[in-house]
């Protein structure tokens, strides 16, 4: 049923040209990107040689990449989850859902495995430019499984928060300026404490991105991540019951 | 004993002293609702007497306040997902996915309702013969007409074939001829199964329907058979204006 629903969201994503024009403008975007820090090594690597332990090309190329890729889904979130459940609210079909023999728990996590599937390939996007690389050099896989890992997560914590603030409202735009909100509010924490060791900073979603994208796995990141996660579906498929026992 | 487990057997929707408030306004008070297998049963009431309600309450989107349904003899509120699959629902919205085509829109509504994926191509068919959607199948639901989305959510409602049918004004904005075949449509699906059929149309329930109920106030006011009614002789329109007009004289003091 969860994989019925999942389908179901990926089909009505890509019936709609938003999705295709999204992969298009964020391939063209981490493209430029990546051409960009590739020339910037070409010029250092007579540098780079005299230096005892340089950095390689995963360094000088994928992390900066994906560091992109992360403000990118950022920006990406609101607009895709916006529709997820205010949408059904607004063409009355949220009733299909709910008379059909599922649960409010089976609609909320097939929603998000759709949605999961859909940053997936954005996240291949940025993999695909990086292996690329290899066409002319060596990759630390390392690394670049570590910043595949913190991307993946991190778009999961966004795609639980932007699916809890859809099942707020009735109107996507609204579920979509609230999204926006709020993950810029947690970017902000990661801007605005400068103090390495203050709390804010451990709220802050980019920062523990930060360490999977320099090749730490550390369990408070990924704990972090997925208490982020799991808390905001939770919260979703509660607020659908409670709206089915207030009315 | 026999006689007990039959007629629980017989009996599609049991709902009992079923009450639903919004924000300690009550909507629908006490009201007790049954049906048995093979009953076509019209559920009237002037606008806002709680019939919607009622039936979002029947089909598991509302919780009621207190009271309990019982459908083909198992607990909406203990066994939802048991439940629901014994329930198809029109909403007086058709809840159409405008994107989709009729086929694939169909054959979700299929998957949704536990249909056996290999049963899910006959049962595709025979609905959109049974509905008359079978030349549009390929059809985007937003390029139909009123009366087309209208079929395509009775055949939603009926794709699982479900015991206990319950369609909210399904005839609203049809013309005559629409109206008409889904009335005979709906007479169709009552000789197998139950329906209930929510309507302001008179006639409809007269031609239609075995068994009338009428609510007024969030107050089950009148229940009998049409036969019932034919024998003493009242037309279901002097019952209807009789029970629900003291409202209208209520509202003008």
């Amino acid at each position: 049923m969860i994989l019925t629903i999942a389908h179901k969201e990926l089909k009505s994503l890509f019936i709609s040209p938003l999705a295709w024009i999204l992969l298009a403008l964020i391939q063209l975007v981490l493209a430029w990107i990546f051409l960009g820090h590739l020339d910037a090594f070409l010029k250092m690597q007579p540098q780079l040689i005299q230096l005892a332990n340089p950095p390689g090309l995963t360094e000088i190329i994928t992390t900066p990449l994906f560091a992109t890729t992360a403000m990118v889904l950022l920006m990406v979130t609101p607009l895709i989850t916006m529709r997820l459940i205010a949408e059904e609210r607004h063409n009355q079909t949220m009733t299909f859902l709910i008379s059909a023999p599922i649960s409010m728990a089976d609609i909320v996590i097939g929603k998000f495995l759709g949605i999961m599937i859909f940053f997936s390939a954005i996240i291949a996007l940025a993999i695909t430019l990086s292996i690329s690389l290899l066409a002319g050099g060596t990759l630390d896989f390392g690394l670049l499984l570590s910043n595949v890992i913190g991307l993946f997560l991190m778009a999961a914590c966004f795609a639980s928060l932007g699916l809890y603030i859809s099942c707020l409202t009735t109107q996507p735009a609204i579920a979509a300026a609230g999204t926006l909100g709020a993950l810029l509010s947690l970017w902000a924490f990661d801007i605005t404490t400068n103090d390495v060791n203050s709390i804010a900073q451990d709220f802050s979603i980019l920062k523990h991105y930060e360490n999977f994208n320099r090749g730490i796995i550390d369990t408070f990141d990924l704990l972090y991540f997925v208490l982020f996660a799991l808390t905001f579906l939770v919260l979703s498929i509660r607020r659908l019951e409670e709206e089915r026992l207030r009315g | 004993m026999l006689l007990m487990t039959d007629n629980i057997l017989m009996q599609t929707i049991s709902a009992r002293n079923l009450s639903r408030d919004f924000d300690s306004h009550p909507v629908v008070k006490k009201i007790n609702l049954e049906l048995k297998h093979g009953e076509v049963l019209g559920f009237l009431g002037p606008n806002g007497a709680g019939k919607t309600t009622t039936m979002r309450m029947l089909t598991g989107n509302l919780a009621p306040s207190s009271g309990s349904v019982e459908i083909c003899g198992i607990d909406l509120l203990d066994k939802p997902s048991d439940a629901k699959t014994h329930i198809g629902y029109l909403p007086e919205t058709p809840p159409l996915y405008q994107e989709l085509t009729v086929n694939e829109y169909l054959r979700l509504a299929a998957k949704l309702h536990r249909v056996n994926s290999i049963k899910i191509c006959s049962a595709l068919d025979e609905v959109k013969l049974q509905c008359g959607l079978k030349d549009i199948g390929n059809s985007l639901i937003s390029s139909l007409s009123k009366g087309y989305q209208q079929r395509v959510g009775i055949a939603q409602a009926i794709i699982h074939d479900p015991d206990v049918i319950i369609l909210d004004e399904p005839t609203v904005g049809l013309d005559p001829n629409q109206m008409r075949e889904i009335l005979s449509l709906i007479r169709s699906l009552g000789t197998k199964r139950s329906v209930i059929l929510s309507t302001h149309i008179l006639s409809e329930v007269t031609n239609v329907c075995d068994r009338v109920q009428i609510m007024h106030q969030g107050q089950m006011v009148f229940n009998d058979s049409l036969s019932g009614l034919q024998e003493k002789e009242i037309s279901l329109d002097e019952v209807f204006s009789q029970l629900t007009m003291d409202n209208k004289s209520s509202e003008k003091k």
